[in-house]
């Protein structure tokens, strides 16, 4: 999408300012190299995806600006404050938000104590247990079940509604439509959009193309832990077949 | 903590509650009474320092418990703390003549102030390790005590601990009477052990011991979480301890030995990881059974001991307490069933 369409979306003296900017980022398990030397930015209000093969570096970029992953090099910067030496928790206290691909629901906790137990960062930024009803009513239906009893898509919504109920304005999403009913795809796609529209970034790490040309803004290609290209999502439609014969999908 | 629960609105009342927690509502009164009334009527059938023994060492399994079951650690060198305290509380009623209970209140005070350097180490590895950095500070505190005979009679012991209260003889010196003067000191040390698991800082605990890394990218500090809730365990160890040292009269080098931390996870499991007062049973199954069998003159307690655990662990997973309320929520879903 081109910039000032989305420069239209955004409220008043958001447009364009970076929120998160990955410079040069490598990571190697052991030996092995995953990434090799990254850049990428998100804007405000911006929803950017990954898109790339199995093993393309795409889940080990978004654990590395979580602070998750630690061997690695480059430079992680987050509304331009250096945060690479920051640890995880300090990296979620300062706004970033992780929805695991696993959707990280506590089995142990209810829906209600998977909401209200992590830390609210940013007290004006936050959700309140309101608005997230209003746009997750499965969750307020649900919120006295433990996190086992939910099926795959009302964890997923968990997943996403759990840090933005914190404050976060940097959501990390990894594969927010894996193993999900179309249904329940296109209901994830209308709440990334309702995100995107409260002036929250999205870094979406996706296998599935069709649904990223539908929520995000930008994409990066990553290919054996590089990145190959950066398109619009005019482009980025426009060339889906190319794409996803070169992504072997 | 409190930010924990910063916006928690009207939504959560009670009548939104589900089902099953209005149920454990009205229950848990209950079972707290009953569990009260069987700790007041224990050493009228059981002899009475015995009754007193499976009260110290359900509570310092249930220190363990608070670590393994809700935190994810299991640490080989809790006797350090259980041990620790009950010498510090021996010379504290011996030099000062302080009343018992202040003396074992500084003794978990001081197992408290060990555990912070300890816990501050420890947190830093996961698993087996974390286990054997526990048990290594237990085992350097076992050859510290041994050395340090001139405070802590090195392998005689401490001998000859007195339990002052305020002149009030009955209790000085009758077990009896004693048992009832330290029930509420273990009653303090459950009361802790439970408001810790029921609250938010609790609930950040399983968050962590289900899945640290995830915890991690919540903004929680979870070194700092298992530091503190290291910390805690200790002083409910503590307060165990010190009341076994009080009760028995004499402070040993057992009570740091890697043996006594065995036995505190041996009891934790036979009750049910996880179940907080599967320890007492546990302790109460192990206590009396050891008591049973050395009555019958039996040396190899041990051999005993160890089938137990074996079956327990190949068998009931979840522990004795754990299996009963298992068996007791099944039972109860049929009752449901049948006749709604």
């Amino acid at each position: 999408m081109p910039e000032t369409t989305l420069s239209e979306q955004l409220p008043a003296g958001q447009t364009g300012t970076p929120v998160l900017e990955v410079s040069d980022l490598s990571a190697w398990y052991g030996e092995a190299q995953a990434l090799r030397n990254v850049s990428l930015e998100v804007r405000v209000g911006e929803v950017v995806t990954l898109v790339g093969r199995n093993g393309a570096g795409k889940s080990t970029t978004l654990r590395s600006v979580m602070g998750l992953h630690r061997h690695i090099s480059g430079n992680i910067r987050l509304d331009g404050q250096d945060i690479t030496s920051r640890t995880a928790e300090r990296r979620a206290r300062a706004g970033i938000g992780w929805v695991p691909d696993d959707r990280g629901i506590y089995a142990s906790l209810t829906v209600m104590e998977n909401l209200t137990l992590p830390p609210v960062v940013d007290r004006d930024a936050a959700w309140s247990l309101e608005r997230i009803f209003e746009h997750f009513p499965v969750l307020h239906t649900r919120r006295n079940f433990p996190g086992t009893k939910l099926s795959g898509g009302e964890q997923q919504m968990l997943a996403m509604a759990r840090p933005l109920r914190m404050g976060a304005k940097m959501l990390l999403v990894d594969e927010a439509s894996e193993g999900l009913a179309p249904v329940i795809v296109t209901q994830i796609g209308d709440i990334i959009r309702e995100i995107k529209k409260s002036g929250v970034s999205v870094l979406l790490v996706e296998q599935n193309v069709n649904f990223a040309s539908t929520v995000a803004d930008r994409h990066y290609l990553l290919a054996e832990g590089e990145v190959v290209e950066s398109l619009g999502n005019d482009e980025f439609q426009s060339r889906l077949e190319e794409l996803l014969h070169h992504l072997g999908m | 903590m409190s930010e924990h629960l910063v916006g928690t609105s009207h939504l959560e009342t009670a009548a939104t509650a589900a089902p099953e927690r209005r149920e454990r509502a009205w229950a848990r009164p209950l079972y707290l009474l009953l569990a009260l009334l069987l700790a007041c009527a224990l050493p009228w059938f059981i002899y009475p320092p015995i009754a007193l023994d499976i009260l110290c060492w359900g509570l310092f399994a249930i220190s363990v418990d608070l670590l393994l079951g809700y935190t994810g650690l299991l640490s080989f060198g809790h006797a350090a703390f259980w041990g620790s305290s009950a010498y510090i509380t021996g010379i504290v009623a011996i030099e000062t003549g302080m009343p018992f209970p202040v003396a074992i209140l500084l003794g978990a005070l001081a197992a408290m102030v060990i555990a912070v350097p300890t816990g501050w180490l420890a947190v830093r590895s996961t698993g087996i390790y974390f286990a054997m950095v526990t048990l290594a500070f237990a085992q350097m505190l076992y050859f510290v005590a041994n050395r340090a005979s001139g405070l802590t009679g090195g392998e005689n012991g401490l001998q000859g601990i007195p339990r002052p209260f305020f002149g009030m003889e009955l209790i000085e010196t009758e077990a009896f009477y004693f048992y009832y003067a330290a029930l509420p000191l273990i009653i303090l040390g459950c009361f802790i052990a439970w408001r810790t698991v029921h609250s938010p800082f609790g609930r950040v605990l399983l968050a962590i011991r289900d899945n640290p890394a995830r915890a991690r990218a919540l903004g929680f500090d979870v070194e700092g979480y298992k530091i503190v809730v290291f910390v805690i365990s200790a002083g409910i160890a503590g307060v165990a301890g010190g009341v076994f040292s009080s009760g028995h009269g004499f402070a040993s080098l057992n009570d740091l030995m890697w043996t006594t931390s065995g036995k505190a996870v041996l009891i934790t499991v036979l009750g049910g990881i996880g179940t907080l007062w599967g320890a007492m049973v546990g302790s109460g199954i192990l206590v009396t059974l050891e008591d049973y069998l050395t009555t019958l003159g039996f040396e190899g307690i041990g051999i005993v001991t160890g089938t137990m655990f074996i079956v327990i662990v190949l068998l009931f997973r979840r522990g004795i307490w754990g299996s009963v309320q298992q068996a007791w929520h099944w039972a109860l879903g049929k009752a449901r069933l049948r006749w709604g």
